[in-house]
């Protein structure tokens, strides 16, 4: 699949900011938020809405006919994407009044939490249901898609937590080791989707052409130069490549991270370290979203000569 | 009705004129054009409703040229449909042909995506998806002498490998042709339930090992000599 600049931006910023909701909302719900003063909780949610609206801004700019997007929230019924638009709205009124809540100290300031968490939590689903529903494309259509970009939003999220707390001063060791278990968790995630991802199945040249007895060549594609087709799903990466590119994402990703959060956790490593973690996850997330399309091979190819997907 | 297409691919011999006819029929349609990009440079590009692909189908010297006419499958399963988020794509209740209302598509691709036959392209001019219409605006056009109410692809086959009826009529030709032929569907396992059926090539004809009286058989040598 092409990976289109605005979906990858869209996918990994918005993700970290329904993340940071998540972790805000829960605090409140669990108490780990109780010392925070007023402004450090509400540039948290600022943060997390200014990440979500790039997120979503960016989203619009892969529409080829952005003035029919406001129709987007009528299939609710049978579109995932459907689905995320109208989550992705409803959203914003009940952080708003979250955010009222915590400045004005309301007492129905942990319904609003625990709305915003599910909100939050919601929209990442249907996110990734945008993908993983697809049945033309193996590698998006498995639970673990979902899975993964839930496991993203909290990492993501949870170190970006970490890291503007510890700017107020009050980095929470014990949410450090939470976060630093999620990471270990979605590393693990990750390589079993890799090791599934490795084994041929699915459909072949020949359940496409129905030629399933004998082996089948393309001899002409049909058409002399790329189509919009070829564009969109023929993307192809050199295979070793793709193998190099996979081993970077796991080290910017997961490893690099890792090793400051526990340089931090240690007590050797400045806190300000956070935040080069959660830019370094960024960019390996940005990478790893990239990956998730370049790998992704769409069942148009084996019209296109591939003998498999 | 189920309307749909039957592809021979006995007798397809891949020469493009359903794809030509159908880009000269829909550009002028209810779907507006088919917009081109750089038609006379180096790299022309466009979107296209019908696209043909040609197959080796066997190992030399047992292969068989097999040409794959590709469009729309009119699926009764159509996850194109259900993807949409805007209500654009959408699939008639009375004939199941499967369209895209131009004025409410907002170009996310998504049902080009959901679609594993290809059969949805991208217009680069309107930003918007175009698709098979099945001629929607011929076959129930009642000004054309009846025999002309029938997709442009089909009028114009040359080899008459294509057939366009009604699936859901047991005594209509393209069900007679699916039964007779033990017409398939194209990647089955995905689920779709596409609605156009492909015709597989017939068997070759098992060639009779010729009896050689012996006056032909001195004639043949004497030939094999003087040739030489």
């Amino acid at each position: 699949m092409h990976p289109a600049f605005s979906v990858l931006i869209f996918t990994v910023t918005s993700g970290a900011g329904y993340g940071l909701l998540a972790w805000l909302g829960a605090g409140q719900l669990l108490g780990y938020t109780q010392g925070f003063i007023v402004a450090q909780q509400l540039s948290l949610g600022i943060v997390a809405m200014v990440l979500i609206s790039i997120g979503l801004a960016s989203s619009t700019m892969h529409l080829a006919n952005p003035k029919n997007a406001w129709r987007s929230f009528s299939r609710f019924r049978t579109s995932w994407l459907s689905r995320e638009a109208v989550f992705a709205i409803l959203l914003y009124p009940v952080a708003a009044l979250y955010a009222a809540a915590i400045f004005l100290q309301w007492p129905s300031i942990n319904l609003l939490a625990g709305l915003s968490i599910i909100l939050a939590l919601v929209t990442l689903f249907t996110t990734s249901m945008i993908y993983a529903s697809l049945k033309t494309i193996r590698q998006w259509n498995t639970p673990m898609v979902p899975a993964l970009f839930m496991a993203y939003a909290l990492i993501s999220g949870g170190s970006l937590f970490l890291a503007v707390n510890s700017f107020f001063g009050a980095l929470n060791y014990q949410l450090l080791a939470v976060v630093i278990g999620l990471v270990l968790i979605t590393l693990a995630l990750k390589l079993v989707y890799f090791f599934w991802q490795g084994k041929p199945q699915g459909a072949t040249i020949q359940t496409a052409t129905g030629f399933s007895q004998a082996s089948v060549r393309l001899l002409d594609a049909g058409h002399s130069a790329p189509t919009f087709l070829n564009r969109e799903f023929g993307y192809q990466v050199a295979a070793d490549l793709l193998l190099r590119l996979r081993i970077v994402m796991t080290l910017v990703t997961f490893i690099v991270p890792l090793g400051l959060f526990y340089w931090v956790f240690d007590g050797a490593g400045r806190t300000e370290l956070l935040a080069v973690a959660w830019f370094t996850m960024m960019a390996g997330l940005l990478l790893e979203r990239w990956l998730f399309f370049a790998e992704a091979r769409h069942v148009v190819r084996l019209y296109q000569g591939e003998q498999r997907t | 009705m189920k309307l749909g297409l039957v592809v021979d691919l006995d007798t397809c011999v891949g020469c493009h004129a359903c794809a030509t006819a159908c880009k000269q029929w829909n550009t002028s349609g209810t779907i507006g054009p088919l917009s081109d990009e750089r038609p006379h440079g180096k790299d022309p590009s466009g979107s296209w409703l019908n696209r043909i692909h040609s197959y080796e189908v066997g190992d030399s010297p047992h292969s068989k040229t097999v040409n794959i006419p590709m469009s729309c499958m009119h699926c009764e399963t159509a996850d194109c449909v259900t993807v949409c988020p805007t209500g654009a794509s959408y699939k008639r209740e009375e004939d199941g042909i499967v369209l895209i209302d131009q004025d409410k598509c907002m170009g996310c691709n998504l049902c080009s995506w959901a679609c594993p036959y290809g059969a949805r392209e991208l217009d680069p001019d309107s930003g918007t998806m175009k698709k098979c219409t099945l001629c929607v605006d011929r076959i129930y056009d009642e000004q054309l002498p009846e025999a002309e109410r029938q997709p442009a692809c089909v009028l114009t086959c040359p080899t008459s490998s294509r057939v366009f009826g009604d699936f859901d009529d047991p005594d209509s030709q393209v069900s007679k042709l699916t039964r007779e032929r033990a017409g398939q569907q194209l990647m089955p396992e995905l689920g779709y339930n596409p609605v156009n059926t492909y015709l597989p090539p017939r068997n070759p004809k098992q060639q009779d090992s010729i009896a050689v009286s012996p006056m032909q058989g001195v004639r043949q040598l004497v030939n094999r000599i003087i040739n030489r």
